[in-house]
């Protein structure tokens, strides 16, 4: 079955950019109880900032390092300047402020840069590689690796260390992780920052595939808040298989049924998690605090 | 004072309708006018979904592609006339918000959030790729409500922007009655209650899920009607109607003027319809500009724009 | 009702300045120059900015100065239609030239039909123009022609079974609609009907699916954007050796850099002759303007000139041919001038309008085109 396999691999490899979308819509929520809707702006960022350093002659490792601090610097900022004076606002609220965060990001990269379509070469060739009567691109390998990297670094870090278990902490009960000595404020800056890095380590990764150019995160966003809320919000473990399942489920959509309703067909399983399991696959029960 | 709260509003925005006219210096102010009317249709059902309820939906555009589609269709495949089309997308929306709302509303909050975003990015594919139907993504004409050829036989020539000035700004002012009644209703202080804490909510013996249900299919009309008064006016609609960024648009509007007034939300909506137009004088900036209005409000001015100035003027005369 | 729009019209009437005596023509733009046809919109927004200055260093048109009013609708149809309001009743324009896409130009159309101001749109549809509206016009070749001269070359290679892969939005859904309806008139089977989105970045299973259809011969993708960059790399991922097509929605050096030139090799697209301005013969009618075109665009600008941009240039190009043909900027007596235009050469072809053709190109504007080696030839 060559046509299976080439589905499978053509939506594991979309699948782990979504999972690197969703992993970083994780790493905020789990700090803030914020959906950061200007996520798919790092990813943005991140290859945008690469394609300009390295076309002025930068070469690609320095470029793409250059592209992750700045898209860092630019989600520390965020968090300083725009959530934290926010803290407490309702939910509504603090999605119109990432959405405008994400207009702003997007407004200033078009006129820093320009609005035509992007890329830089792949980091090892095009030759395509023969799996089983499919090809793949040797980028694929690179962005499923990273996504894999990322979540495995995630989960020793939040398992492992003593910073990780601070914003586990934080997530759980602020109040509590406050008395206990845990500096929250820190927490967020952290997990911003994180979140920033995962983003625009994406956009390098994905960039030789899909090309970039001010506005391709907006539609990154969208698919990463649904993989992450399918997978269950808040947990990496939901991110990488949400993200996965659902650039599976949108290969096998478009290569079995009608490549005119892969995105619907996505959707529709979202719906039917979350009306079967309110809190996606993952995610944990909570109870309402009166 | 004497007045209710909600006869000031609807005197309030009944003046303002009738008095901006006299300022207006050509009928380009009567188009973005309308439009204003039109959006603050649509975000008066935001009000009563997410400023009474304290719901979030980010699909709600998907019931405007519904209101704007049957007007589009219907003449054409049911000969029904334009004006009988826009009640027809309203009973339709309102019949979808019924079956799709009881599961959808069981979710809180970003659930919610992505389970209407799925609704309406479901609508909106649906109208882009059902193309010998919906005309597809380049949009289908819409058929002409006439009233402009009666006026002319009756011997009144208006310009197409004055009479749907005068057409939307009547119709915002009938959802603005309808909006301020359910707030003074026994159904709209249980919203209330409800949106304070659904448990205690319960507790008190209000039945929770029919009333969210309530709020979800009253607002996904007022979202119906507006789209399709977007259709009949421009007489030329696309699959844009319908899609995330137009959800967004009605959420944003309304919290950034204050979902929790009719008021406020209609100023949300007169602001952000009329930023862009006087944004143009910044040219590429207009974009920045915008998403730092929309932050710095957010911010800043949290419960929204008109309940924050409200507070700023109360606080000088004290 | 009445009272209300008679004695708004009356304040109208006393605030709006009485008899305006205009030194200029005004010229009204609405484009795409954000948003997801920024890449249309962006150069064509750059073009009329550049000619403006250009015909008024010259002099401008009859003695008087062109001023150039531009919005950008962001690909929005609604907000199309609010700017094309803005420039006819309170900028008050003479002519309108825009809507970079299918969607925004029919949102403008209705209004610029009511008001009489003559409108020049750059976008593809056919239904712009047929039925012809009295007041709109059009510069680039309609969706139906590109089909219809790749079915031509396809023709002539002997290939008559084919797959297609278009994207879903405007630009694509239409053109494979088209292409469906001409594709008989050649002896032309789709056997294999495949779309992607816009914003997609993996196009292997709707290929994996064509490749494995029988007797498939060759492949054509209408899109624009960077869908048909990713599926001519997914298609040399594939292997698959059969000649591919794209349409002229991707006819800009920019497609050959994004798709790489190895992926690019031997792809055949229905072009314009600025694409191949350097190596066009010296004796053809358009040399002289493309080149002029491309050397002071690429001047100013820095980045290469495009097939939208000179949708643009034509357009401008007519319109001041008409205003000076005219006499006078009186909408009315523009729009009869642009309908008389007769062997104008532009970047896209040479333009004839009559009352029942307001797009005056005909087939033998298009140049077939293939990519070799990171570069664009003439294929006839």
């Amino acid at each position: 079955m060559p046509e299976l396999m080439q589905f499978l691999l053509s939506g594991l490899t979309v699948g782990a950019v979504y999972a690197l979308v969703a992993l970083g819509f994780t790493i905020i929520y789990n700090a803030s109880d914020v959906v950061n809707f200007a996520q798919g702006e790092f990813v943005m960022l991140g290859g945008m900032i690469t394609v300009f350093a390295y076309g002025a002659g930068a070469p690609l490792p320095l470029a793409a390092a250059v592209a992750i601090l700045t898209t860092v610097f630019v989600g520390v900022a965020l968090n300083k300047l725009a959530i934290e004076p926010a803290r407490g606002a309702p939910v509504v609220s603090l999605i119109i402020i990432t959405i405008g965060a994400s207009i702003l990001i997007r407004g200033v990269t078009q006129i820093v840069f320009d609005k035509q379509i992007h890329r830089f070469p792949a980091f090892t060739g095009d030759a395509p590689i023969p799996f089983f009567g499919a090809t793949l691109l040797p980028q694929s390998l690179w962005v499923v690796g990273g996504a894999l990297t990322v979540f495995v670094g995630l989960y020793l870090f939040f398992t492992k260390t003593l910073t990780g278990k601070a914003v586990l902490a934080t997530a759980n009960n602020r109040l509590a992780a406050q008395l206990v000595g845990i500096n929250t404020g820190w927490v967020m800056t952290l997990s911003f920052g994180l979140s920033a890095a995962i983003g625009a380590l994406a956009g390098v990764l994905v960039t030789p595939i899909t090309l970039t150019s001010y506005d391709v995160g907006i539609g990154l966003a969208l698919k990463g808040f649904a993989a992450a809320m399918l997978g269950g919000m808040g947990n990496p473990k939901g991110a990488l298989v949400g993200g996965l399942l659902l650039g599976v489920i949108e290969a096998m959509t478009a290569g079995y049924l009608s490549s005119q309703y892969k995105d619907a067909a996505a959707f529709v399983v979202i719906l039917a998690v979350l009306f079967a399991m309110p809190q996606g696959l993952f995610g944990a029960k909570s109870t309402e605090r009166v | 004072m004497k007045l209710g709260s909600k006869h000031t509003t609807l005197l309030v925005l009944a003046v303002i309708i009738i008095v901006a006219p006299f300022f207006f210096p050509s009928s380009y102010y009567f188009r973005v006018g309308s439009l204003i009317f039109i959006n603050g249709l649509a975000v008066t059902g935001i009000v009563i979904l997410t400023g009474y309820a304290g719901q979030v939906s980010l699909g709600h555009a998907g019931f405007a592609g519904i209101g704007a589609y049957a007007c589009a269709l219907a003449p054409v495949y049911l000969g029904v006339h334009p004006g009988l089309a826009l009640i027809i997308g309203a009973l339709l929306s309102g019949a979808i918000a019924f079956l799709v709302g009881r599961p959808i509303l069981r979710l809180k909050g970003y659930y919610l959030g992505v389970a209407s975003l799925g609704f309406g990015i479901l609508v909106a594919m649906l109208l882009t790729n059902e193309a010998q139907i919906t005309g597809g993504p380049d949009g289908i004409r819409v058929a002409d409500l006439g009233i402009r050829g009666l006026l002319r036989e009756m011997g009144f020539r208006v310009k197409g922007s004055e009479l749907w000035y005068v057409l939307t700004g009547i119709c915002l002012l009938i959802g603005a009655w309808l909006a301020l009644n359910l707030h003074d209703s026994p159904t709209g202080r249980a919203l209330r209650a409800l949106h304070g804490s659904e448990v205690a909510a319960r507790t008190v013996g209000v039945d929770v899920a029919r009333l969210k249900l309530q709020a979800f299919v009253i607002s996904a009309v007022f979202a119906s009607v507006s789209g399709s008064l977007l259709a009949l006016q421009n007489r030329f609609i696309t699959p844009e109607v319908a899609g995330f960024l137009h959800s967004v648009e009605m959420v944003t509007m309304a919290v950034l003027g204050g979902v929790g007034s009719v008021l406020g939300a209609i100023f949300g909506a007169a602001i952000l319809t009329t930023l862009p137009q006087v944004l143009t004088v910044f040219a590429e900036y207009e974009y920045a500009v915008l998403g730092l209005v929309m932050m710095l409000v957010m911010i800043f001015l949290r419960d929204g724009l008109l309940p924050s100035l409200a507070k700023l003027i109360k606080g000088r005369e004290q | 009702m009445k009272v209300l729009a008679s004695t708004a019209l009356a304040a109208l009437m006393a605030a709006g300045p009485a008899g305006p005596a205009l030194a200029d023509i005004k010229i009204g733009s609405t484009l795409a120059m954000t948003g997801p046809a920024s890449f249309l919109g962006d150069p064509e927004a750059k073009t009329l900015e550049m000619l403006v200055e250009e015909v008024n260093a010259a002099g401008g048109i009859n003695g008087e100065m062109i001023e150039l009013i531009q919005y950008d609708d962001g690909a929005d149809p609604n907000k199309a239609r609010t700017f094309a309001v803005r420039l006819i009743e309170d900028d008050e324009v003479v002519a309108i030239i825009g809507g970079s896409t299918t969607g925004t130009t029919l949102a403008l159309m209705p209004e610029v039909d009511a008001a009489g101001i003559p409108f020049i749109s750059l976008a593809g549809s056919i239904s712009i123009i047929d039925p012809v509206e009295p007041y709109t016009f059009k510069t680039p070749h309609t969706d139906r022609m590109a089909c219809q001269k790749v079915f031509e070359d396809m023709q002539k290679r002997g290939i008559s079974k084919i797959g297609m892969i278009s994207g879903t939005g405007g630009f694509g859904a239409s053109m494979r609609k088209q292409c469906l309806e001409v594709a008989s008139d050649y002896g032309i089977d789709v056997i294999a009907d495949e779309s992607y989105g816009p914003k997609d970045a993996d196009m292997t299973p709707q290929l994996t699916n064509i490749k494995a259809t029988d007797g498939i011969e060759a492949v054509l993708n209408p899109g624009f954007g960077q869908g048909p960059a990713i599926v001519t790399r997914n298609y040399s991922q594939l292997g698959i050796d059969l000649p591919l097509y794209q349409s002229h929605g991707v006819a800009s050096q920019g497609f050959i850099d994004l798709a790489g030139n190895e992926a690019a090799e031997g792809v055949r697209l229905p072009g314009t002759a600025l694409l191949v301005a350097d190596i066009l013969p010296a004796d053809d009618p358009q040399t002289e303007i493309v080149r002029a075109y491309k050397t002071a665009f690429e001047q100013k600008y820095e980045m290469p000139v495009s097939t939208f941009g000179g949708y643009a240039h034509d357009a401008f190009r007519i319109l001041v041919a008409a205003i000076e043909k005219a006499g006078s900027s009186d909408p009315e007596a523009i729009r009869d001038a642009i309908e008389e235009t007769s062997g104008l050469v532009g970047t896209t072809g040479t333009y004839t309008f009559s009352a029942d053709d307001h797009l005056g190109l005909d087939l033998s504007a298009f140049k077939m085109l293939e990519i070799n080696n990171g570069g664009w030839t003439l294929v006839d």
